[in-house]
C-alpha cells in the first residue's frame, strides 16, 4: 500500500490546461446551435452514454482518452453513465450496421428528453470507409435524428472535447471571461 | 431537518474530487452533484410499461426515510432532540424500510440488472443489520440508554481506558457504513459494469425526477452514516444550548469531523479495489464479532 | 346490559354456534352452496361472540372458571377463562372471523369436486376444539380436546384426498402429533403422580410437592410435546407439509392459531403452574429460539412454493416468540419479576401479531394460488396488475412480518430486543453471552427475514408474467378481499396504537398469579412505549405521523418544482435486445446468494443431467436439466436413525411371536411361576 502511495505523491500532475485545448483558431460546429435554456443546463452536468453501432473501435478508444488523467473531461462536468436513461447525450459511433439498428432506435428512445445526439467519427457520419457496403446503414442519421456531428477517423481527445465545449457554449464563455 | 438533504450532495462531491485528485486529474467540482440534481429535475421521464404503482412511488419513500432519519440525529447540537423517533433501533428499521422498497423497485421493471442487483442488495442488507444493530448496542450499553442523543452525551464524558469498546464498535461502525452506502470495498459508485453493480444496478431504469430523488437519497444515506460514525463515536463538539456563537462553532466542528470521514472513504477508496462478492460476508462477520467483542468489554 | 350478556354465556354461545354448524354442514352436504354458508356463516357467528367473550373478560374483568358437574373419577369438565386465555380466544376468535369471511368465497372452487358438508363439519370442530384447548382447566379434558383439535386439522390437511401427496403429507402429521401427544401425557401423568390430581388449580397448589428431577423431567416432555405442535426445530418436519396441504383458510388458521395453542400451553405450564427455578430451562428456551428463527428463516428462502415458504416463515416466527419467553423463563429464575413482564409481553404481542400477519399472507397466497392454479412462484410476476388489492394487502402483509414501522411487526421485535437488552444487562456472566447470541440471532434474523419477502412478494407480484395462467387471471372476489384488507388494516392499527395494546398485555400478564407483586418497569401511553429506566422510548404512532407528513411535503415540493416535466412510456432498458419474461431473476436466482453463503447450514447440491443428440460425440446437448437440492439434514441425521432404531428393536422383539404354541404355553407357565415367587417373597 505505501509503494502505491508513494507512487501517487511523486507522480506529477500532467492534465493539459483548458486554454491549450481550443486556441486554434474558429472551430466549425456541424449542426445547429443548442437552444440557450438547454445549454444552460447542461453546461456543468452533462450525462454521456456512448452508442457503438458497428464501429472499428478506433472513436472507443479516443472516448475512452477522454477520462484519462491527461485530457480529464470530467473537470468540466461531463461524465460517462451505463444506462440511457441516465443520459443527456448519446454519442454514437460506427456507420450502423445492419444488426445494430434496432438496438440503436431502443437507445434513443430510451434516454429522455431533453437529449442530444451526436455522431462521432467520420463512419458514423455518412459512412466513411464502409459507405454503400450492402451490411451498413451509412451514417447515423439514417436511424436517428441527429444534432451534431464530429468529424475525423478517428477524431483524436482533443477535437471530441473542443466539440463538446461549443456544444455546450464553454467556449464562448472562456472567450469572454478571458475578453474581459 | 434540512440540513442533510442540503448538505449531502457537497460530501459526495468532495468524495470524488479527492479520487480525482488521487488519480492526478483535476476533477468535477465539489458543487457538481447540485448542478446533478437540478438538471435531472428539468428532464422528463421515460417509464417502462411493465412498472408498477411501486416504481412510481419507491422513490419518494427512499427520500422520505432519508429526511426523517437526518432529522433524528444528532448532528450539532444536543438541543433538538427527538426523543420519540431518536431509538437506534427505529433508525435501523427505517433504512431497512428504503432498502425493502428499492430493492422492490428494482425487482418491479423486470429487466435482468435490477432483479440481480436487487437479490445482492438484500443479501448484504441482511448480513449488515446485525453488525450495524451491534456496533450501536455496544454503545447503548456505555450509555444505558438507545436514545442516539444521550449516546453521544455519554460517550463524551468517557475517561481514555473506557474508550477501547467505543475504538473495536467504530471499526465494525466504518464497514456497515462502507456496506450500507455502497462504497469499496462492497460496491463501486462509479462503475459502468452492471455484473458489478449492486446498489446502481437497482436504480438503471430510474430517470428524471425520480433519479433525482434516489441520487439525492443515497447521497443523504451516505451523510447521515458519516454524522452517525463523528457523533456517536466522537461526540465532543455537540452543542446543548442554543446561542449563535456555540452553534455556528459546533457546525463547524461537525464539519470538519465529518470532513476527516469523507476523506478517509476517499482514499479507502483510491487505494484498494472491490471484493469478489463472496468475501462481503467474511467482512460484515468480522464486524459483527468486533462489536460482539466491544460488548463483552463493556460488560 | 353488562350483566346480561356475560363473558361466560358469549363463550358458551359460542361454543354452542360451532356445534351448530358443525352438525349442520353434515346435514346439508348434498348442496354444496348451502353447506358453504352454513359452515363458514356460523364459524363466523362464533368467532363474533367468542370475540365479545374475550374483549369482556380482558377489559370488563370478566374471567370465569366454570365446572360441569361430571361422574367421571379424574374427568372434570372445567373452564378456566383468565386474561391469558382471554387474550389467546381473542387470537383464535379474530383470526377465525376473517378466514371465515374468506372461506365464504374461497371455497366455491371445491364445488362440486369435493364435500364441502365434511369441510364445514371438521372446520367448526376444529375451531371448537381450539377455543377449548386454551381454555381447559383439567388436564385429562385438555388431552381430550387436544386430541379433538388433532383430528379435526388432520381432516382438513387431507381434504383434498385427490391429490397423492396430501394423504402422505397427513399420515406424517398425524405420527409427530401423536408423537407429541405422548410426550404430552408423560408430562402430565407425572404431575399426577406428585400432586395428586389432573386439575391445574390443583396442581398449582400443590406444586411444592414435585421433587427437582420430576421437574426437569416434566420439562423436558411438555417442551417437546408442546414444541412438536408449536413447530421448533428439530419437530418441524410436519410443517413445511401440512401447511400447504390444507385448504388456504384451514391453512391460515392452523400456521397463524394452531401452533400458538402449543405457546400457550407452554406459557401455562411453565409460567403459570409450575413457574420455572431453574436457570437451564430459560436457557435451552432461548436457544432454541434462535435455532428456530436462524434456521425457519434460512430453509424459506430456499423455497420457491409460496406455501411452504410462508410455513418455513411460520417456524421463524415461532422461534423470536420463543426468544421473548425464554428470556421470561430467565428472570423468573433470577426472580426478576419485573423483567420477566417484560419478556411475556413481548412473546404475546408477537403471537398476536404473527397471527394477524400471517393469516393475511396465506389468505392472499391462496387468493393467487387459486387464480394461478400453482403453487409454484417461478410461474407468477406481473400479479399486481391482475391483482391489484391482493397485491397491495400482500405487500402491507410482507412489510409488517419484516418488522418495518409503522407496522405491528416492528414493535413486537423491538420489545423482543428490549427484553434480551435488560438480559443482557441483569443476567450473569455465562447467560449474558447467551442472550448477546439471541441479539445477534435476532437481528440477522429480521434482515433475511425481509430478504425473504422482497423475494416472495417481488417474484410473483412484479415484473412480467412468466407463464399463461397469470395473464388469464383475475382480481379475487370480495369475501376473500373483505378477509385480508381488514387483516392488513389491523396489522396498521395493532402498530400504530402498540402502546395501548402492550398495555392490555400488562393486564394480562399481571393478572397470573406470580406476577400480580411485581413492579412497573415501563409505562405506556395511547402510542407511547417507555421504559422507566429510560433506556429505550419508542412511539409508532410518530413515525407513521413522520411519515405520512415527509411524504405529503415531498410530494408537494417536487409537483411544484417539476410542473412542466412529461413521463413518457416505453420499453424496459433491456441494452437493446429482446428481453423475454423469461429473463427476469428468477426465486430461485434471488436466494442464490445467500444459500451460497450459508452453504454450511443449508448443504445444498446441483446435479447434472444431459442429454445429447449424439451419444458419442456428446457435442450437442438435447436436454439439460439441472436439480438444485437443499439436504434434508433432520431426516438424515435425526429421524431415519430413529427410524431404523425402533425397526431393529421391533424385529429383535417380534421373535417373541414364533407362532409356536407350546412356546406360548411355556411363556404362560414362567409367568405365573414368577408371579408367585414375587408373592412369597
Amino acid at each position: 500500500m505505501l509503494k502505491l502511495y508513494s507512487k501517487i505523491f511523486s507522480t506529477s500532475k500532467t492534465v493539459i490546461p483548458t486554454e491549450d485545448l481550443c486556441c486554434d483558431g474558429e472551430l466549425e460546429l456541424m449542426g445547429k446551435e443548442l437552444q440557450k435554456k438547454i445549454q444552460k443546463l447542461f453546461n456543468g452536468s452533462l450525462a454521456i452514454r456512448e452508442v457503438d453501432a458497428g464501429s472499428t473501435n478506433a472513436c472507443e478508444h479516443e472516448l475512452t482518452a477522454l477520462g484519462n488523467s491527461y485530457y480529464d473531461v470530467e473537470r468540466f462536468g461531463v461524465s460517462f453513465v451505463a444506462s440511457p436513461r441516465h443520459a443527456d447525450m448519446l454519442m454514437v459511433t460506427g456507420p450502423v450496421s445492419r444488426n445494430m439498428r434496432e438496438a440503436l432506435v431502443k437507445t434513443y428512445e430510451a434516454t429522455p428528453d431533453p437529449k442530444i445526439v451526436v455522431a462521432v467519427g467520420d463512419d458514423a457520419i455518412d459512412g466513411g470507409i464502409f459507405k454503400g457496403s450492402y451490411a451498413v446503414l451509412d451514417g447515423v442519421d439514417k436511424v436517428i435524428p441527429v444534432d451534431f456531428q464530429i468529424p475525423g477517423d478517428p477524431p483524436s481527445p482533443k477535437t471530441i472535447i473542443c466539440h463538446l465545449l461549443k456544444i455546450l457554449g464553454a467556449i464562448e464563455e472562456r472567450n469572454n471571461q478571458k475578453e474581459k | 431537518m434540512i440540513l442533510v438533504p442540503v448538505l449531502a450532495p457537497l460530501f459526495l462531491g468532495i468524495v470524488r474530487k479527492i479520487k480525482a485528485h488521487f488519480q492526478k486529474r483535476k476533477g468535477a467540482s465539489i458543487f457538481r452533484p447540485y448542478r446533478d440534481l437540478w438538471k435531472l429535475f428539468h428532464k422528463d421521464e421515460v417509464i417502462s410499461e411493465y412498472a408498477s404503482w411501486i416504481f412510481h412511488f419507491a422513490p419518494y419513500l427512499i427520500f422520505a426515510v432519508t429526511v426523517i432519519v437526518g432529522a433524528s440525529i444528532p448532528l450539532f447540537s444536543t438541543y433538538f432532540a427527538n426523543n420519540l423517533l431518536s431509538d437506534f433501533l427505529v433508525i435501523v428499521y427505517l433504512i431497512a424500510l428504503s432498502t425493502f422498497f428499492l430493492a422492490l423497485s428494482g425487482l418491479d421493471v423486470g429487466s435482468a440488472f435490477g432483479g440481480f442487483g436487487s437479490s445482492r442488495e438484500m443479501t448484504l442488507a441482511a448480513l449488515t443489520e446485525g453488525g450495524f444493530i451491534f456496533s450501536l448496542l455496544a454503545l447503548s450499553f456505555l450509555a444505558h440508554s438507545t436514545n442516539l442523543f444521550s449516546i453521544s452525551a455519554s460517550v463524551a464524558s468517557l475517561s481514555l481506558l473506557d474508550f477501547t469498546p467505543v475504538i473495536l464498535a467504530f471499526v465494525a461502525f466504518v464497514i456497515v457504513m462502507l456496506s450500507e452506502t455502497a462504497h469499496f470495498p462492497f460496491d463501486n459508485p462509479a462503475t459502468h459494469l452492471e455484473l458489478t453493480m449492486v446498489h446502481e444496478a437497482m436504480i438503471l431504469e430510474y430517470s428524471g425526477k425520480r433519479l433525482a430523488l434516489i441520487e439525492w437519497a443515497a447521497a443523504s444515506k451516505f451523510l447521515i452514516f458519516l454524522s452517525l460514525g463523528a457523533n456517536l463515536f466522537f461526540p465532543w463538539g455537540l452543542t446543548m444550548r442554543l446561542g449563535l456563537g456555540t452553534i455556528v462553532l459546533a457546525l463547524g466542528i461537525f464539519l470538519l469531523k465529518v470532513l476527516v470521514l469523507t476523506i478517509f472513504v476517499a482514499v479507502l477508496e483510491s487505494s484498494i479495489a472491490k471484493f469478489r462478492f463472496f468475501r462481503l460476508p467474511d467482512l460484515l462477520f468480522i464486524a459483527f464479532i468486533l462489536s460482539a467483542m466491544a460488548i463483552g468489554l463493556i460488560l | 346490559m353488562d350483566n346480561l350478556i356475560s363473558a361466560q354465556f358469549s363463550f358458551f354461545i359460542s361454543l354452542l354456534f360451532l356445534a351448530i354448524g358443525a352438525a349442520g354442514s353434515l346435514v346439508f352436504m348434498k348442496n354444496d352452496k348451502l353447506a358453504n354458508w352454513w359452515g363458514n356463516g356460523l364459524a363466523i357467528l362464533a368467532s363474533m361472540s367468542g370475540l365479545f367473550a374475550a374483549t369482556k373478560a380482558l377489559f370488563f374483568a370478566e374471567e370465569f372458571t366454570y365446572a360441569v358437574n361430571a361422574t367421571l373419577p379424574n374427568l372434570s369438565f372445567v373452564f378456566n377463562f383468565d386474561k391469558l386465555a382471554a387474550f389467546f380466544v381473542l387470537v383464535i376468535s379474530f383470526v377465525a372471523l376473517l378466514a371465515s369471511v374468506y372461506g365464504l368465497g374461497y371455497v366455491k372452487h371445491f364445488y362440486k369436486k369435493y364435500n364441502l358438508g365434511t369441510l364445514g363439519f371438521f372446520y367448526n370442530i376444529f375451531l371448537a376444539g381450539m377455543l377449548l384447548v386454551v381454555s381447559a382447566h383439567n388436564a385429562f379434558f385438555f388431552l381430550i380436546v387436544w386430541e379433538i383439535m388433532s383430528l379435526a386439522s388432520y381432516f382438513l390437511v387431507i381434504f383434498e384426498n385427490k391429490e397423492k401427496e396430501n394423504i402422505k403429507t397427513g399420515s406424517l402429521y398425524f405420527v409427530m402429533t401423536h408423537v407429541g401427544t405422548a410426550f404430552i401425557i408423560l408430562a402430565f401423568l407425572l404431575l399426577y403422580q406428585s400432586t395428586g390430581s389432573f386439575d391445574f388449580g390443583i396442581i398449582k397448589e400443590n406444586i411444592g410437592n414435585v421433587s427437582l428431577l420430576t421437574k426437569n423431567l416434566i420439562f423436558v416432555c411438555a417442551l417437546i410435546g408442546f414444541g412438536a405442535k408449536a413447530g421448533i426445530i428439530p419437530f418441524h418436519i410436519w410443517l413445511p407439509s401440512a401447511h400447504p396441504a390444507a385448504p388456504t383458510h384451514v391453512s391460515a388458521l392452523m400456521s397463524g392459531v394452531m401452533i400458538k395453542t402449543g405457546i400457550y400451553m407452554l406459557m401455562r405450564i411453565f409460567i403459570d403452574m409450575m413457574p420455572a427455578t431453574e436457570l437451564w430451562w430459560g436457557v435451552l428456551i432461548l436457544v432454541i429460539g434462535m435455532l428456530s428463527s436462524l434456521l425457519g428463516v434460512l430453509y424459506a428462502l430456499t423455497e420457491s412454493d409460496i406455501k411452504k415458504l410462508l410455513a418455513y416463515s411460520s417456524i421463524e416466527n415461532i422461534g423470536i416468540i420463543l426468544l421473548g419467553l425464554g428470556s421470561a423463563l430467565v428472570f423468573l429464575a433470577l426472580n426478576m419479576k419485573a423483567l420477566a413482564t417484560l419478556g411475556l409481553i413481548a412473546a404475546l404481542f408477537h403471537t398476536l401479531n404473527h397471527a394477524t400477519f400471517k393469516a393475511l399472507l396465506f389468505m392472499g397466497a391462496g387468493s393467487v394460488i387459486s387464480k394461478t392454479h400453482t403453487r409454484n412462484m417461478e410461474e407468477y410476476g406481473g400479479l399486481i396488475k391482475y391483482m391489484p388489492q391482493t397485491a397491495f394487502f400482500f405487500l402491507i402483509g410482507s412489510m409488517a412480518i419484516s418488522a418495518l414501522p409503522p407496522f405491528n411487526g416492528f414493535f413486537s421485535e423491538w420489545m423482543t430486543f428490549q427484553a434480551l437488552f435488560s438480559g443482557i444487562q441483569a443476567a450473569g456472566h455465562f447467560v449474558g453471552w447467551i442472550f448477546i447470541l439471541a441479539v445477534g440471532a435476532l437481528a440477522f434474523t429480521g434482515g433475511l427475514a425481509a430478504a425473504c419477502f422482497v423475494k416472495a412478494f417481488g417474484v410473483s407480484f412484479l415484473a412480467r408474467p412468466r407463464s399463461e395462467e397469470v395473464k388469464q387471471s383475475k382480481e379475487s372476489e370480495l369475501s376473500l378481499i373483505i378477509g385480508i384488507g381488514v387483516l392488513a388494516l389491523a396489522t396498521l392499527i395493532l402498530g400504530v396504537f402498540s402502546g395501548s395494546v402492550a398495555k392490555i398485555l400488562t393486564g394480562v400478564v399481571s393478572n397470573l398469579q406470580n406476577f400480580q407483586s411485581a413492579e412497573k418497569i415501563f409505562s405506556t401511553g395511547a402510542s407511547l412505549f417507555k421504559l422507566q429506566s429510560g433506556f429505550a422510548v419508542v412511539s409508532l404512532s410518530m413515525i407513521f405521523a413522520a411519515l405520512l407528513v415527509v411524504l405529503g411535503a415531498i410530494y408537494f415540493a417536487v409537483f411544484i418544482l417539476t410542473k412542466n416535466r412529461k413521463v413518457k412510456v416505453g420499453a424496459t432498458w433491456d441494452c437493446g435486445t429482446n428481453l423475454g419474461p423469461r429473463m427476469e431473476i428468477t426465486a430461485t436466482g434471488f436466494s442464490r446468494s445467500i444459500i451460497t453463503i450459508f452453504r454450511g447450514i443449508l448443504k445444498p447440491s446441483k446435479q447434472t443431467d444431459v442429454e445429447y443428440r449424439d451419444a458419442d460425440m456428446r457435442y450437442f446437448p438435447k436436454n439439460n436439466m439441472i436439480k438444485l437440492e437443499i439436504k434434508d439434514v433432520y431426516g438424515a441425521y435425526f429421524y431415519q436413525p430413529a427410524q431404523k432404531l425402533v425397526v431393529k428393536i421391533s424385529t429383535w422383539v417380534k421373535a417373541i411371536q414364533n407362532g409356536n404354541l407350546n412356546a406360548y404355553v411355556a411363556y404362560i407357565f414362567f409367568t405365573l411361576v414368577i408371579l408367585l415367587l414375587i408373592l412369597v417373597i
